[in-house]
């Protein structure tokens, strides 16, 4: 077994237990956990046995294994971050919107406690 | 997602009595003008509501405005003028008030103009204050500020399909119609609350026009004018009208804004 065989096994399992952890204690939501847990296993397996990325390689005709496993961590790299933008800017849509109807409902609320007019309250 | 149906919205109040009309002012650490802009607002026309949306300021601006006679809408964090003017317009379909009108806070638009804004809308949704529309106006700009606005002018009255020749006015009333759209999509981005906006009322059905305005000094603070900061407004111009003409409207969020009391208001009379 080569050393880099080691950090690879070594990566991914620090990966899956981490990822076991976090889910335990409530600090990963199940939908994102699942993305995580596949590129978890995928890594685990492919350090585990080499052979499997060797056999993709040839089968795509790529000539280093190596770029395969770069190209495939880029593309997923980024199909994440895109995820994340998209769930960001549902969510500042989110608070922008409980932002405003909290504006709302303090000048309601105000209304509603001092109904005197703000002129006279100003003139005390 | 409630559909539109803008044809069904009276346009012109069906009762006789004088239209309930609300000025919106935006105002974020704007507490030396604020107050001031309210006062003369109420002294010219002491019939309208005016609400402050204090957009979370960190100085007096809310107390200043409440102290003037506004009733004051106070933002727990800064949105911008989009998030601003939503809360705004919320607040008018809510309250069911027949139009609404945004008025700057520093002072530079005149209350004076608001009888000449509200009667266009007998014969149009929108009406903006416009600064160039007259041939001895003493407000002129230069260089890529004015290409940037001339530019948006040009696509925005295609769009319009009437002439246009300031769209990026804060100055501008709307009537029940148009209230109704804007309550569930005004944009919060840079420029959305201006360009993007009108963009969205044409796209929904909304009819839009101008009245010739003057536009004073600003009572306080300064106004963005260096040159690099104008190819700057340019660039997000451009970014921003692209934008608004590929995006889809009306947007579809994945929450009804307005609807939670049940549907939306579209006939309160």
């Amino acid at each position: 077994m080569t050393s880099a065989n080691v950090l690879g096994l070594a990566a991914a399992i620090i990966v899956v237990v981490t990822l076991f952890e976090m889910l335990r204690r409530h600090r990963l939501r199940e939908k994102y956990a699942l993305i995580w847990f596949v590129l978890a296993m995928g890594s685990l397996a492919i350090a585990a046995f080499p052979a499997i990325l060797f056999g993709l390689s040839d089968l795509l005709n790529v000539q280093v294994p190596s770029n395969l496993i770069f190209f495939i961590a880029s593309l997923l790299l980024l199909a994440m971050s895109l995820q994340h933008s998209f769930e960001i800017g549902k969510l500042e849509e989110r608070t922008r919107t409980l932002a405003e109807e909290v504006a709302l409902l303090r000048l309601n609320a105000d209304a509603t406690e001092r109904p005197t007019d703000p002129i006279d309250r100003s003139a005390e | 997602m409630p559909q539109f149906q803008i044809a069904t919205i009276p346009r012109v109040p069906r009762t006789e009595s004088p239209p309930r009309v609300l000025v919106i002012v935006p105002a974020w650490n704007e507490q030396d003008s604020v107050g001031r802009t309210v006062r003369e607002i109420l002294e010219v026309h002491p019939e309208v509501d005016v609400l402050v949306v204090d957009d979370g300021s960190g100085d007096a601006t809310a107390e200043r405005a409440e102290a003037a006679g506004a009733r004051v809408a106070r933002l727990p964090f800064n949105l911008g003028v989009g998030g601003a003017m939503r809360t705004g317009y919320r607040h008018a379909v809510r309250e069911g008030y027949d139009i609404a009108v945004q008025i700057d806070a520093d002072g530079q638009h005149d209350p004076r103009f608001l009888p000449a804004l509200i009667a266009e809308l007998d014969h149009a949704d929108i009406c903006i204050g416009v600064r160039f529309a007259k041939p001895d106006d003493p407000y002129t700009v230069r260089g890529p500020r004015r290409w940037a606005m001339f530019l948006l002018a040009k696509v925005l009255s295609r769009l319009a399909g009437t002439r246009l020749t300031d769209v990026t006015s804060g100055f501008r009333a709307c009537n029940r119609r148009a209230m109704t759209v804007f309550a569930e999509h005004y944009p919060a981005e840079y420029l959305g609350d201006t360009v993007e906006s009108l963009v969205i009322a044409t796209r929904v059905g909304c009819t839009v026009t101008q009245v010739p305005i003057d536009m004073r000094r600003r009572i306080a603070g300064t106004a963005s004018a260096s040159p690099i900061r104008a190819a700057v407004f340019l660039f997000r111009a451009v970014v921003a009208l692209g934008l608004a003409l590929v995006r889809k409207w009306p947007a579809s969020f994945d929450e009804g804004v307005v609807a939670e009391d049940g549907p939306l208001p579209l006939d309160a009379a």
